[in-house]
C-alpha cells in the first residue's frame, strides 16, 4: 500500500522556492476578514476624536506644506491650488506609506499569535493592506471634498479621463506598499538594524517621489551629470502619484503608459520575489525572531 | 489502524544568546559553505545536548535529535519529561509553528494545536467577536463557526457577558472562553500544550471531559504535554518520555510515567535554588507508599563548603498540582543546627507524623537555610503516595480530589 500519497500534511526542513499554497490562503479567507474588521473596530478605542483623526491627519499635514513648502520655500504647484495639490499627493502617499510600515512590521508585531498557531502568515499583510483602504476612503472623500468647493469657486484643476485609472491606481499602490512591506519583515526578523535603517529609507522616499513638489519642477535638472528627470520616474510610485494628479487635477502631463506599464510590472516582480522571500521566513522566523 | 503521525529523524537546532556580530559572522560562514561552496550547513555538526543543567560548550543546541515514532489513528498520547526535555518543541514542529532542522513530518487530517488558549483575543472586542476570530485563526471557517456559535457560548459558560469586551473579563473567563472555541475545532490530530493547567477545578474536569470524548467517542487522535501525571494517566493510552531532545521511553502510559517518576534518582536531577553554602548532598524516605496515618520518615545528608552557624532546614510539601498543603520546619520542634565547620557532613533525621493528607500523591522540596540567606532548596524531590486506610475504604464514593485533609471522627 502507497501510504506515501494519502499524508495530508507533511512537514519539512526546506521547501522548494515556489511553494506558496494559494489554496490554503483562500481557505482563510474568513480570517483576512476578520483580521480587517478587528483593525478598523479597534483602531481608535479610547481616544476622544476617533476616526475623527483620519480627516485631521492629512488636515494638518496639508496646512503644514503649505508654510513650508508652498509658502517658504516658495515651490510651484503645477498652477492647482496648494491645498488641492497636496492633499492629492498625501493621500496617495500616506496610504503607501501605512501598509509599507505596518506590512513591514508584521513578523516582529504579531510573534506573539505566530508563534502558537499556524496560519498562512501572508494572511496578515493582506490584511493590512485591505484595513488602510478605509482610511484611505475617508481621506479620498476630504479630497472629493475640497475639490468640489475649489471647483465651485472657479479653479483650474479639471478632471480628465485618465482619473478612471483610480481603481488600478489603488492597486498598484498596495501591490507595491505590499510587496516592500514583505521584503523588509522577512529580513528584519533577526536584524533589527535593518528596522530603524528602513524606516529611514521610508521616510526620505518620500521626498523622492513627487508629493510636495510636481515632477515638472525637476524636468531639465542634472545633479552629478545624472538627468533628474528620469532618475525620478524610476522609483515606481513615481508614475502612480503623476498619474493619479494628472487624471484628477489635470496637472502637468501624463507621464506616459510607457511608465505606468514599467510601474505595474515593478509591482508584479517585486510582489513574487517578496512572496518567495516571506514563505521562506515564516519557517524558521520564530527561532530568531 | 493507518498512521495519523509520522515522525522521521526529526531534529531541531536553536542558536543560544544573543543576536550579535558574532550571528551575522556566522551567518555569512553559512551563506558562503552553502551557496557558494555547495556544502553542507557547517553548524549542523556540532550543537551540544540539551541538557539545561550542564554548561554549553557550544553555541548551538539541539532541542530535539533524531525523533522518530508513530502515532496510530485514534490514540491519546501523552508526552512528558522534565523542563526542557524538548516536549513543547515537539508540539510547535507539529503545528507547523516552526520548521525542523532535518526530517520530515507527515500527518494525516487536519491538525488542531491548542498550544495557547484564546490565542489571538483582542480585549477591545467583545466575547463573540473574539470566538469568530479565534475560531478563524484555529482554522475555522466563519459559516462554522456560526453553526458552532451556540455550543461554544454554552460550553464556556459566558453567555451573559458574550457582548462585553473581553478585556472585561475575569483571566478565568477569557481561558474557558478560549478552550471553549478550541473544543469545537474537531480537527482529526488536537494537539494540547499544558493548557488545562489554568481554570478552575471544575472547568479542568469539563475540559479533560471533552478531550476523553474527542478521543475516545469520536476517534481522534490526541497529542497532550503535561506535568500533570493524573491527568496523564487518565486520558492516555501511550506515552513518550522525552530526555535531553531525545525519546527515553515510549510504550504504555503507566509504564512510561512509572518510569519517568523513577527515573529522577540522584540529588543534581533536580532543580535547585540557594547559594550552595550547605548543601544537600542526598536523602532518603524510609516508605514512600505511605496508608493514611502512617508517618514519613525522611533522612537528609547535608555538607556545608563554609562555616555556617544556625541551619534551618524545613520541607514544603504540596500536592501534585504544586499546591503548598504543608510546611514543616525544624524551627516548631526545637532542633537546631548550631554550627557547621568547613567541610562537616551530617545527616538528619525527620519523623513527620501521622500523615492524614487526602489518598494521592504529593511531593515535598527540601529548604536549607537561615531566615536571612537560602543555603540550598531541592524542588520537589521528595515523592511519597497516600493511599486510603481501612477506616476509610468503606466509603462508596471516593475523595473529591480537591480536598486535601482527612479527620478522623468520633460520633456520640
Amino acid at each position: 500500500m502507497n501510504e506515501a500519497q494519502e499524508w495530508t500534511t507533511v512537514i519539512k526542513p526546506k521547501d522548494k522556492i515556489w511553494s506558496v499554497d494559494f489554496k490554503e490562503l483562500w481557505k482563510y479567507r474568513d480570517l483576512a476578514t476578520l483580521f480587517v474588521k478587528r483593525d478598523i473596530i479597534t483602531q481608535y478605542k479610547q481616544t476622544v476624536l476617533g476616526p475623527l483623526w483620519f480627516i485631521l491627519q492629512p488636515v494638518i499635514t496639508v496646512l503644514m506644506y503649505m508654510v513650508v513648502f508652498g509658502g517658504i520655500a516658495g515651490i510651484a504647484t503645477d498652477g492647482i491650488p496648494q491645498p488641492l495639490f497636496y492633499l492629492a499627493g498625501t493621500c496617495m502617499w500616506q496610504y503607501f506609506s501605512d501598509c509599507l510600515s505596518k506590512t513591514s512590521n508584521t513578523f516582529v508585531n504579531n510573534s506573539g499569535l505566530f508563534g502558537k498557531v499556524y496560519f498562512p502568515r501572508l494572511i496578515v499583510p493582506i490584511s493590512n493592506v485591505t484595513s488602510n483602504l478605509l482610511r484611505f476612503g475617508i481621506q479620498l472623500s476630504l479630497f472629493v471634498v475640497v475639490y468640489i468647493i475649489y471647483s465651485t469657486i472657479g479653479c483650474a484643476a479639471s478632471v480628465n479621463w485618465y482619473a478612471l485609472l483610480f481603481p488600478l491606481l489603488v492597486v498598484m499602490m498596495a501591490g507595491l506598499a505590499l510587496g516592500f512591506g514583505i521584503i523588509i519583515s522577512s529580513m528584519t526578523t533577526k536584524y533589527r538594524d535593518l528596522q530603524i535603517l528602513f524606516s529611514f529609507i521610508v521616510h526620505l522616499w518620500m521626498y523622492a517621489t513627487p508629493i510636495v513638489y510636481p515632477l515638472s519642477l525637476v524636468k531639465g535638472k542634472v545633479v552629478a551629470g545624472l538627468d533628474m528627470y528620469n532618475i525620478m520616474r524610476l522609483n515606481p510610485v513615481t508614475p502612480v502619484i503623476e498619474t493619479f494628479k494628472y487624471g484628477t487635477l489635470g496637472a502637468g502631463e501624463f507621464i506616459g503608459w510607457g511608465w505606468l506599464a514599467y510601474s505595474f510590472v515593478f509591482m508584479l516582480v517585486l510582489l513574487l520575489l517578496g512572496v518567495v522571500i516571506f514563505n521562506k521566513t515564516q519557517k524558521s522566523f520564530m527561532d530568531t525572531v | 489502524m493507518a498512521t495519523a503521525i509520522e515522525f522521521n529523524n526529526v531534529s531541531k537546532q536553536y542558536r543560544l544568546g544573543l543576536v550579535s556580530t558574532k550571528t551575522l559572522s556566522h551567518d555569512i560562514q553559512r551563506w558562503w559553505t552553502i551557496n557558494i561552496l555547495g556544502k553542507e550547513d557547517p553548524y549542523l555538526k556540532i550543537g551540544s545536548e540539551n541538557d539545561r543543567s550542564t554548561k554549553a560548550d557550544s553555541e548551538y543546541v539541539w532541542a530535539l535529535k533524531d525523533i522518530d515514532f508513530k502515532i496510530e489513528q485514534g490514540d491519546v498520547v501523552g508526552i512528558i519529561g522534565r523542563n526542557g526535555a524538548g516536549k513543547s518543541t515537539l508540539l510547535k514542529l507539529l503545528s507547523k509553528v516552526t520548521g525542523p532542522t532535518t526530517g520530515t513530518i507527515r500527518a494525516r487530517g487536519r491538525i488542531g494545536s491548542l498550544l495557547e488558549v484564546g490565542t489571538g483575543f483582542h480585549p477591545e472586542m467583545t466575547g463573540r467577536e473574539n470566538i469568530y476570530l479565534n475560531g478563524a485563526i484555529l482554522g475555522m471557517s466563519k459559516a462554522e463557526i456560526t453553526r458552532k456559535l451556540d455550543e461554544i457560548v454554552d460550553f464556556s459558560g459566558c453567555e451573559r457577558y458574550i457582548d462585553t469586551p473581553v478585556k472585561r473579563y475575569s483571566s478565568g473567563m477569557t481561558v474557558r472562553l478560549g478552550f471553549a472555541v478550541a473544543a469545537f475545532l474537531e480537527p482529526e490530530i488536537l494537539v494540547v500544550d499544558e493548557v488545562l493547567a489554568v481554570g478552575d477545578a471544575e472547568f479542568q474536569k469539563k475540559a479533560i471531559g471533552k478531550m476523553q470524548n474527542v478521543s475516545q467517542g469520536e476517534g481522534r487522535t490526541v497529542l497532550f504535554v503535561s506535568h500533570n501525571m493524573t491527568s496523564i494517566r487518565q486520558l492516555c493510552q501511550r506515552g513518550i518520555l522525552l530526555k535531553n531532545g531525545r525519546i527515553e521511553r515510549d510504550g504504555e502510559i503507566s509504564d512510561v510515567v512509572d518510569y519517568y517518576l523513577g527515573s529522577i534518582k540522584t540529588v543534581g536531577d533536580y532543580n535547585r535554588m540557594g547559594n550552595e553554602m550547605v548543601r544537600v548532598q542526598d536523602f532518603r524516605v524510609e516508605k514512600e507508599s505511605l496508608t493514611l496515618g502512617d508517618d514519613l520518615v525522611i533522612e537528609v545528608d547535608i555538607e556545608a563548603s563554609r562555616n555556617v552557624e544556625n541551619v534551618d532546614i524545613s520541607f514544603d510539601i504540596t500536592d501534585e498540582l504544586g499546591k503548598l498543603v504543608a510546611h514543616v520546619s525544624n524551627f516548631d520542634d526545637n532542633y537546631t543546627i548550631k554550627h557547621l565547620n568547613q567541610g562537616d557532613k551530617k545527616t538528619i533525621h525527620c519523623r513527620i507524623k501521622n500523615i492524614n493528607l487526602a489518598p494521592g500523591c504529593y511531593l515535598s522540596s527540601i529548604w536549607l537555610g537561615n531566615p536571612y540567606v537560602m543555603y540550598d532548596m531541592v524542588l520537589g524531590c521528595i515523592k511519597f503516595s497516600v493511599s486510603q486506610n481501612t477506616h476509610f475504604i468503606k466509603r462508596i464514593t471516593p475523595y473529591d480530589k480537591s480536598a486535601k485533609v482527612v479527620f478522623q471522627s468520633e460520633w456520640f
